[in-house]
């Protein structure tokens, strides 16, 4: 009963013009052909989408979750990137 | 969408292997932070997890054959386009379930082969026939509406990618009870031979849909380590008498009569329902439901008889593949 495993592909759907592509969920397919056709049928059933990637999972690189602290420290510190640091009078009014 | 009944752990395998790391990992899920594939996890959430997403998704995929026994026979167009939208949904949920337990590190093969050898389950509710055209009616408003119940709680899972796909199932399950609910009512208000059709649909679907919410909490000693690591939100007996509650009102406006003469409302307004025979739940866990043979021999045969399918797409792309890496070698 054991069939070779199929690839893994991950799928992007842009719901509205204008709307970056965002990542739905993933799905076993041979080939990009398929895996297509299989997002079209798995996650766009309602409309949900105008366009689709796909794209396979072993093309992704990941940061590691253990190493978020280090990975993302330099924003942390940074709070004078941010607009709420800077003080102007009231009178200036919105800015 | 069925999984309640399913999500027991193994006793001997709850060790803690690490005993720091378990800590910070249970102070995570204290503060309400979402477990992700690659953080790190105790064994055993791994493996109650795997268990209870990949049953799940086979109920989802087994689901699809008490309904798919009436597309060919619906009564109008209307009803056979909206079954045939739900079956191609309970097949859409099993594959985000399957993807969800494979972020565990099963492989789809090896979830897909447990079922077919038996060894892992699907939800008991299927072993049940789907006798006459009511019956699809009373899996839509029943079936579907407990399953609502049981996984409304999940969308708030501590495993992120469960989590996730719950909510999408959630979002396309309301339209599944509504369009069974639909036919009791129109066969509640059609001829006294609908009507009895209906009521003897609910007659027999009653008790094995209470069934479906798994024994009750006095009897189901895994349910600790999951309330603890988040998994399951509400007992067993909370999410049943929800269930009950709800579905009360709604067979009184059918004007259908829930089969149990000792139902007596409380005085907090429950709906005390009576006791449920948990060695009919045994036995068809067991093996030894109506229709549990069938299901999994219908299951085999799609497998093997799409065997092909699958060897075909595999070699064609391994065709391309290899004609791609010898026009890059020219």
């Amino acid at each position: 009963m054991a069939t070779p495993n199929s690839p893994l592909w991950e799928v992007f759907i842009r719901s509205r013009n204008g709307l970056a592509h965002k990542h739905v969920g993933s799905l076993h397919a041979a080939d990009a052909t398929l895996a297509l056709q299989a997002a079209r049928d798995i996650y766009t059933r309602r409309g949900e989408g105008l366009s689709i990637w796909v794209v396979p999972s072993s093309a992704i690189t990941a940061s590691d979750p253990s190493e978020k602290g280090m990975m993302f420290e330099p924003a942390e510190s940074k709070i004078y990137r941010h607009p709420t640091f800077y003080d102007v009078p009231e009178e200036v009014g919105h800015m | 969408m069925y999984t309640q009944a399913l999500n027991s752990s193994d006793g001997e395998d709850r060790f803690v292997e690490d005993a720091t790391r378990a800590a910070a990992f249970q102070a995570r899920i204290d503060a309400d932070e979402r477990i992700e594939p690659n953080d790190w996890m105790p064994a055993a959430y791994r493996k109650t997890l795997t268990r209870q997403i990949s049953q799940h998704a086979h109920s989802e995929i087994v689901g699809m054959l008490p309904e798919g026994n009436w597309i060919t026979r619906a009564p109008s167009l209307r009803r056979k386009a909206a079954l045939l939208a739900k079956v191609q949904d309970e097949c859409g949920h099993g594959l985000y379930l399957y993807a969800a337990a494979e972020t565990l590190g099963s492989s789809r093969e090896e979830l897909v082969d447990a079922m077919l050898s038996g060894k892992s389950r699907y939800s008991s509710i299927f072993n049940y026939p789907t006798l006459t055209w009511a019956d699809i009616g009373a899996i839509g408003w029943l079936v579907d509406g407990a399953a609502i119940m049981n996984q409304i709680p999940l969308c708030r899972c501590s495993y992120g990618p469960y989590a996730r796909a719950m909510i999408r199932v959630c979002k396309e399950e309301s339209f599944h009870q509504r369009q069974g609910f639909e036919i009791m009512l129109t066969l509640a208000r059609g001829t006294e031979e609908q009507k009895a059709m209906a009521q003897n649909a609910l007659d027999r679907w009653w008790w094995p849909v209470l069934m479906m919410f798994g024994p009750p909490d006095q009897a189901s000693q895994h349910s600790d380590t999951s309330t603890k690591w988040k998994i399951k939100r509400f007992s067993n007996d909370e999410l049943r008498q929800k269930f009950v509650d709800a579905t009360v009102p709604q067979a009184e406006f059918l004007g259908l009569t829930i089969p149990d003469p000792g139902m007596t409302q409380d005085s907090e307004g429950h709906w005390r329902y009576s006791e449920i025979d948990w060695t009919e739940f045994k036995q068809v866990l067991a093996g030894n439901g109506p229709c549990n043979r069938d299901r999994l021999a219908a299951r085999r045969k799609a497998h093997e008889e799409g065997a092909w399918v699958r060897e075909a797409a595999a070699a064609y792309a391994a065709k391309r593949e290899s004609r791609r890496t010898a026009q890059a070698a020219e």
